[in-house]
């Protein structure tokens, strides 16, 4: 098992630049930003969060399709979906889940505040946003491996994919957003929608897992 | 007693040339029950008095609130499609889930639509992002992904189980259309039919809204049953073709 994450982990790391490109798209996204609305470092500080979680989640869309398609070219995802009688696939699911995100995902939590000071935000809204990113991004990930593994036969999924599992992943964007604002504007309080966040995450870390290793297991059949 | 012969009915309908002589016997009646109810819902609605405080606006109701229920129905009756396609293994519960996406689309865009008409003279507004509508605004974007995954896979089956994962997990997101208006402070105003305590709508709009109700229900099965119709025999079509194809192939070698 651990084993399986490590190996993912690196060839995650390894394979084509890896997070770098991530975050380099992720950096593409915020520069447009203020080409786009105007260098006014006011308006930039105030959409800020809302900006970096949309361009983290387009970002994170990028290298999903390759999540199970990498390995059922080589033929490894049979023999994962074939060990299920000794690991379960959901498991397995989740571990490469979790190596993907640690590879291509975690990076760009880590650029994220970086990027913040790009938009003028303060401290205080850089760390919140920063964090939501962190607890909300495997959500994604996790909704992300249903769309992969949907769409493990097509050889060119990556779009379908994206346009499956964005409307799953807008509540999570929107608690995220209203997170990180709640942390600026005072009246707001600040744990409910953060706990909701959480909430949401353990969810799709049940849900994700256990649809996406019913679809590739109906790949196959 | 009665499952045995609900299931054996069901299993019966397997083989898709008795599912086509009962679509055939079907299909006829019930568009011509469900014009009717139409007709006669429509004239009750505008016969039906005006709201105290919309004036004659109010009449909108009686088919943007059908549509918006049936926009649910259609992914229910998707997502039980989708268990008969995973679980029972249904040979034709993918072709309900592929032809019900299509009509499903259309009742959502023309409940969006439907209800953008009504907010522009009550609320002022053509749209706002409050939480009833964005939940039925994701809903119409998820039949659209099911629609281009169905069509993107080539595989019949394939597409059915794919299609079929992405519909149950989608299913998530009906009981929070439901309840969006009671769980979030929305523009839209919260449920006043199907409610614990009884409708809050009088009865002389409630009865229109019923009957057009069930006339537009009645029309989607229709329209169901033909979608569904066609599938069969485009598939029965291709396999045909290639038939054809691979015999022209034999003959030539």
């Amino acid at each position: 098992m651990l084993a399986l994450y490590v190996r993912d982990l690196k060839l995650g790391i390894r394979a084509g630049g890896g997070a770098l490109v991530g975050i380099l798209f992720f950096l593409a996204v915020i520069a447009t930003v203020p080409f786009a609305i105007g260098p006014e470092l006011t308006l930039l500080a105030r959409i800020g969060p809302a900006m970096l979680w949309t361009g983290a989640l387009l970002a994170s869309l990028l290298g999903l399709d390759r999540l199970f398609q990498a390995d059922r070219e080589d033929g490894s995802l049979d023999l994962l979906v074939l060990a299920a009688e000794r690991h379960m696939l959901p498991l397995i699911v989740l571990l490469k889940c979790l190596a993907h995100w640690t590879a291509s995902v975690l990076p760009l939590v880590i650029a994220a505040p970086v990027l913040g000071i790009l938009l003028n935000m303060d401290p205080l809204a850089n760390a919140a946003t920063t964090l939501t990113l962190l607890v909300g991004s495997p959500a994604v990930t996790f909704v992300g491996a249903i769309g992969a593994a949907v769409a493990v036969t097509l050889p060119r999924g990556g779009l379908l994919v994206s346009v499956l599992i964005l409307p799953l992943v807008i509540p999570v964007l929107i608690f995220g957003v209203s997170t990180a604002y709640a942390s600026v504007n005072d009246p707001a309080p600040f744990l409910p929608p953060f706990l909701i966040l959480c909430a949401l995450t353990l969810f799709f870390t049940v849900l994700g897992p256990l649809a996406a290793s019913a679809a590739l297991r109906a790949a196959r059949g | 007693m009665t499952e045995t012969t609900l299931t054996g009915r069901f299993a019966g309908l397997a083989n898709p040339t008795r599912f086509l002589a009962l679509a055939d016997r079907l299909i006829l009646p019930m568009a011509v029950l469900s014009l009717l109810l139409l007709a006669a819902g429509l004239v009750l609605g505008f016969r039906a008095p005006a709201d105290y405080q919309q004036g004659t606006t109010v009449r909108i109701m009686y088919i943007h609130v059908p549509f918006a229920w049936l926009s649910m129905m259609c992914w229910g009756v998707m997502s039980v499609a989708a268990l008969g396609t995973l679980v029972w293994r249904h040979p034709l519960a993918d072709v309900a889930l592929k032809a019900a996406a299509p009509v499903g689309v259309v009742f959502t865009g023309l409940a969006l639509a439907t209800g953008s008409i009504w907010g522009k003279p009550m609320w002022g507004t053509w749209w706002v992002w409050d939480a009833r509508l964005t939940s039925v605004f994701v809903l119409f974007l998820m039949y659209l992904g099911v629609i281009a995954l169905t069509r993107a896979i080539d595989d019949a089956g394939r597409a059915g189980r794919a299609a079929a994962v992405i519909t149950l997990v989608g299913a998530v997101n009906l009981p929070i259309i439901k309840f969006s208006v009671d769980w979030w402070n929305t523009l839209h105003q919260p449920a006043a039919v199907f409610r614990m305590d009884g409708p809050t709508i009088h009865p002389t709009m409630l009865w229109p809204l019923m009957i057009t109700a069930l006339g537009f229900t009645v029309l989607f099965f229709t329209l169901h049953l033909a979608a569904m119709r066609t599938e069969v025999l485009r598939r029965r079509i291709f396999a045909m073709q290639r038939l054809a194809a691979r015999r022209e192939e034999g003959r030539s070698a």
